[in-house]
């Protein structure tokens, strides 16, 4: 079975809403964008207090290379331009909408019907992702019009779709592969044309039957497009560990994909990206997934970014009342919520709640140097040794012992039978040394 | 509703704890304690009960009073200790020597480091070469309690007598292979079934406690060495299966050698950690004083472990040439 | 038994000879030769490591110094002018004046002046904590409260107080090094001017958010007001970003603005609590804790009426 060649872990999949059918979340009535939503420079806002916006109205501009658009997710007033708070309690520009009606701009195509035919050719493509603000949603938000600039040098051998979704709980991307599976092949169609590509492999891991049946029905229909069944192991939909699975290739350390000629995006910029091409339509909604153990109405829900979370948190019949912590992502990587009247942003896949029980860590005891976390470490690196010199404060050893190349997938923290929290303290390492590095640069 | 939690990612984890891991390791254990019962009976059980007892004794006196550290007895690492240093003894060893042993273990192998995760040597191994050294009457007999099964219809002749490896370094008629697998050979009353230890080994392996390299490194590098010098010359060195089976080997290979704190962490290093134990241990019995030689070489491979967690590294995710 | 004895003493001797030519031989080869100066420094210098100079600790200040051969902008912050005078006769310079600093925590919204709103639950580290949200209490600009200053300061003059769960200053032990401040992530600590017998007037805030919403999370924020931005005669006082911050450099310790301050944000500290004719003695000073607010409000009424 295909898998990613060392290290991974195996939690727990908990895949409870993975059934559910995608519902469309009402509007809501008082909304906040946030001004940037992607990684990179920060976007310039264009509109002012007063501003009467329609669905698809630019709201920030890109003004760097690495960034992206922001459109108005709703029709209404805008009613300030501040500052908002995001769900980690951080302050962020963003652009207060009273919402009016449901009212679209001019040449978006709001119905049903599927777009076969790509009219555009490879440039216009491009130019068309940056200019419908299209990100990477397998969560780090990267704007996709930049994977798409080949570098001088470098080609592109290879368009890898991911639809692993290896995360535990998380069913967004099952979803959207049983339900837009046609708009996700024709979206890789458009990924193709703007490589000048006629090959692309989805991996799927193999613990989502359905989507693995219908996805391979429909790819006898697109030539070049295969699926690859994959063994189910985090974090196998990290980029690097996907690239590794699927083609045998290893990015080298501190370089992109394209360094091994491989473009990698997620099925959901994949539908993103045939929204926008197709129709027009600019990234303004997402599938996310609410769930939890003590949840009993699980949904995969299309809400639009800038929905308050206690919203949707509502909308889905609150939270149960033994209820410890919030996460907005999956357990291995997500982030957990501290103010849920933060707004949702371009790559929230999901809510996911936690019982008091499963909230708090365990007391942690002393290292026994098992060496588990070396072995689960996908990346090959000793956390157990990152970890005490990042908290003996040796940033230079750290340095040396590649901290930087850690991914941040948790492997090591989840298998740690002493409970240290390996991933926290290396965590601070790479920001320092991350920080010694810019310093350094700057001499 | 209380107020939310707010942490670092993952918010899951494995359900393996330190505890889980070291009471699995004493489950292991129990196959080759049931059949040093049969062999030795009662003064088996003594030694293994006195030795656990005083070994949770002591740390948690140190812990407490020296250390003033959180008692730590609970987490079974005390229990491993106390029954490894007990199936290195012969059963006829006075108990007061077993307390003294457990002393030494605990105070000396493990707490003066600080406790748990700290001690770079395996403490039932400090506590049995203590007691080596300095009871060698007492320890390192010439003359070894024999098996005598608890049900045995007849007694047999000799109640004490030669190991398999004094015969092995002294000449003599060496035991059929079946005994030492099933354990009916004198010797220390833990490491006398090759079979009772292996399926410990197994269990372990199963629960992901240890993992094959050192046990697989350890024993395939004694065999290969051991080999090679018995081809070389069949008539001064015997049959490498007989070093596999007899002694401490399979003991030391299995439940020793995998001790995880004073053993190298990456598997590169664990198989380099195994195959020196293998090849010191053979070299110490063939060409050493004594005939046995597990003790020592793990200890020695104890002391290289560090050296081998700075040199050999793991092979890092985009670093192929 | 003769012969033996002297085979001994020849081997022995040999050996010997041949091992001191093999140092002698070795040592030659990797000889260092070192500005015997830098011992010198080094051995006036504190010897804490501390480097709050901005160098790896006090012999590489030293290896500086003498290496560079003077003394501008490499000053040991914690011997202050003292050591430097003696760094100063070593080297044959005269040593710069500096006037003497304090560490100073510019935050009082600890666990008394905050609604604890979230539960943290990793390590205790400030930094670490800091990636992860904004603090218990919801600020997104202040301290934290786990105490990365205390740990990482080596003069025992940092302590996070249990009841405020704020960091505490110890003056008599503060050298002003600066570890804290480099490694607070928030940037809540800075070093200002001890002052005149010892009195500071400093803003205890850091939170940039505007009026409404600083103190939403906060009692004791500064809302940017400008009150006291006006009343102070030696224009010290600017707002920007909704913060007021005293320039210690033109602050003159009038603390006008302490009685102005609407939410106490503005401390004085170190001035006598009763009359001002004890003026002369230094008063036993409380730290900047919530408490301390009240004898701060009392002794600026004193002054008040006094005028």
């Amino acid at each position: 079975m295909t898998t990613f060649r060392k290290g991974g872990v195996h939690p727990e999949e908990n895949k409870l809403a993975k059934d559910c059918k995608i519902e469309i979340m009402p509007l809501t009535k008082k909304a906040v964008v946030f001004v940037s939503q992607h990684i990179g420079a920060p976007a310039t806002c264009v509109v002012q207090k007063d501003d009467k916006v329609k669905v698809g109205t630019l709201l920030s501009k890109a003004e760097a290379f690495i960034c992206a658009n922001v459109h108005s997710p709703y029709s209404g007033t805008v009613t300030k331009v501040d500052v908002a708070t995001d769900f980690n309690g951080f302050k962020k520009p963003a652009i207060y909408i009273d919402v009016e009606g449901d009212e679209w701009e001019d040449g978006i195509d709001t119905s049903e019907a599927i777009v076969k035919e790509i009219k555009l050719d490879s440039k216009q493509i491009i130019d068309r992702m940056k200019d419908r603000g299209i990100v990477g949603l397998g969560g780090a938000a990267f704007p996709t019009n930049v994977k798409y600039m080949i570098p001088e040098g470098k080609k592109a051998e290879f368009l890898l779709i991911n639809g692993v979704e290896c995360e535990p709980y998380l069913t967004s991307d099952n979803r959207i592969m049983i339900e837009n599976t046609e708009e996700i092949f024709i979206g890789i169609e458009i990924m193709k044309k703007a490589l000048n590509m006629n090959n692309a492999i989805i991996g799927i891991e193999k613990n989502k039957p359905e989507a693995i049946r219908i996805m391979t029905e429909m790819s006898k229909n697109y030539s070049g497009t295969k699926v690859v069944p994959l063994e189910m192991k985090y974090p196998q939909g990290a980029e690097k560990q996907l690239i590794n699975a699927l083609t045998g290739r290893e990015v080298p350390s501190g370089k992109l994909p394209i360094e091994v000629g491989c473009v990698v995006d997620n099925v959901a910029t994949a539908l993103a990206i045939y929204y926008a091409v197709q129709k027009n339509r600019p990234l303004i909604d997402n599938v996310l997934t609410f769930t939890g153990k003590s949840v009993t109405n699980q949904k995969n829900l299309l809400v639009r970014v800038g929905t308050p979370l206690q919203e949707i948190i509502d909308y889905c019949g609150g939270l149960p009342s033994d209820t410890g912590k919030l996460i907005s992502g999956g357990p291995m990587m997500g982030k957990a919520i501290m103010d849920t009247s933060a707004p949702t942003v371009k790559t929230t896949s999901s809510i996911l709640v936690m019982s008091e029980k499963e909230a708090k860590r365990n007391p942690q005891t002393a290292c026994i140097r098992c060496g588990k976390c070396v072995s689960a470490c996908p990346m090959g690196l000793e956390p157990l040794l990152l970890a005490t010199l990042c908290e003996q404060k040796r940033w230079e050893e750290a340095e040396k012992e590649c901290v930087m190349d850690c991914i941040e997938c948790g492997c090591c923290l989840f298998t740690c039978p002493a409970n240290r929290p390996l991933l926290d303290l290396i965590r601070v390492g790479k920001n320092q040394v991350g920080a010694i590095r810019r310093a350094r640069s700057q001499k | 509703m209380a107020l939310l939690t707010v942490s670092g990612s993952p918010h899951v984890h494995s359900t393996m704890t330190t505890q889980k891991i070291m009471w699995g390791v004493v489950i292991a254990l129990l196959p080759a304690f049931l059949v040093a019962i049969y062999f030795f009976g009662i003064p088996a059980l003594m030694v293994t009960l006195v030795s656990v007892a005083s070994c949770m004794f002591f740390e948690w006196l140190i812990g407490k009073y020296l250390l003033k550290t959180p008692n730590t007895v609970t987490d079974g690492s005390a229990v491993i200790t106390g029954m490894l240093l007990a199936f290195n003894l012969p059963s006829s060893v006075p108990l007061w020597m077993v307390i003294i042993g457990a002393l030494v273990a605990m105070g000396v192998g493990k707490m003066t480091f600080g406790g748990l995760g700290k001690n770079p040597f395996n403490p039932a191994l400090v506590g049995r070469v203590f007691m080596f050294l300095s009871f060698p009457t007492a320890v390192a007999l010439s003359e070894w309690p024999m098996p005598n099964p608890l049900f045995a219809s007849s007694v047999t002749d000799a109640l004490t007598g030669s190991t398999t490896l004094s015969l092995i370094a002294h000449g003599g008629e060496l035991p059929p292979i079946s005994d030492l697998l099933l354990g009916a050979t004198g010797g220390s009353f833990g490491e006398i079934s090759a079979i009772a230890i292996l399926l410990g080994g197994i269990y372990m392996l199963c629960r992901k406690i240890i993992t094959w390299h050192i046990p697989v490194a350890f024993l395939g590098s004694a065999l290969i060495f051991a080999g090679i010098l018995w081809l070389i010359d069949p008539t001064q060195f015997v049959n490498p299966l007989y070093h596999l089976l007899a002694g401490g080997m399979m003991l030391g290979a299995v439940f020793m050698a995998t001790d995880m704190v004073t053993s190298p962490v990456t598997h590169k290093g664990q198989l380099i950690f195994g195959a020196g134990c293998g090849i010191l241990t053979i070299i110490f019995r063939c060409f050493g004083p004594m005939p046995e030689g597990v003790s020592f070489a793990i200890l020695i491979m104890n002391a290289v472990t560090p050296l081998i967690n700075k040199f050999v590294k793991t092979d890092k995710f985009g670093y192929k040439k | 038994m003769g012969t033996i004895i002297i085979y001994a003493i020849v081997a022995m001797a040999v050996a010997g000879l041949v091992l001191s030519l093999i140092l002698y031989f070795v040592a030659q080869k990797f000889k260092v030769t070192e500005d015997p100066r830098i011992d010198q420094v080094a051995e006036v210098l504190p010897g804490a490591n501390c480097g709050g100079c901005g160098f790896a600790g006090c012999r590489a200040l030293a290896e500086a110094i003498v290496k560079a051969g003077d003394m501008e902008g490499k000053a040991c912050p914690v011997g202050g002018a003292p050591v430097m005078a003696k760094v100063g006769e070593i080297m044959g310079l005269a040593a710069t004046e500096t006037e003497p600093m304090v560490a100073v925590v510019r935050c009082n919204g600890g666990k008394c002046n905050t609604n604890q709103k979230v539960i943290y639950d990793g390590v205790t580290d400030c930094m670490s904590a800091n990636q992860n949200f904004s603090s218990e209490g919801g600020c997104a600009f202040g301290c934290l409260g786990l105490g990365t200053c205390a740990s990482v300061c080596k003069f025992d003059a940092l302590h996070i107080n249990p009841e405020t769960k704020l960091p505490e200053v110890d003056e008599d032990k503060c050298v002003a090094c600066g570890a804290c401040v480099k490694a607070c992530p928030r940037k809540v600590i800075e070093l200002r001017k001890k002052g005149k017998n010892n009195r500071r007037v400093f803003v205890s805030c850091v939170n940039k958010e505007k009026g409404a919403a600083a103190k939403k999370n906060c009692d004791v924020a500064c809302i940017g007001c400008g009150k006291c931005e006006k009343e102070c005669p030696f224009g010290a006082i600017t707002i920007e970003n909704n913060l007021s911050y005293i320039d210690f450099n033109k602050c003159k310790s009038c603390r006008k603005c302490v009685a102005l301050c609407p939410t106490g944000a503005i401390h004085a500290i170190n001035f006598p609590p009763a009359k001002p004719k004890t003026e002369t003695t230094i008063a036993q000073q409380p730290s900047p804790t919530p408490q301390q607010t009240t004898t701060v409000a009392t002794d600026t009424t004193t002054v008040k009426t006094e005028q």
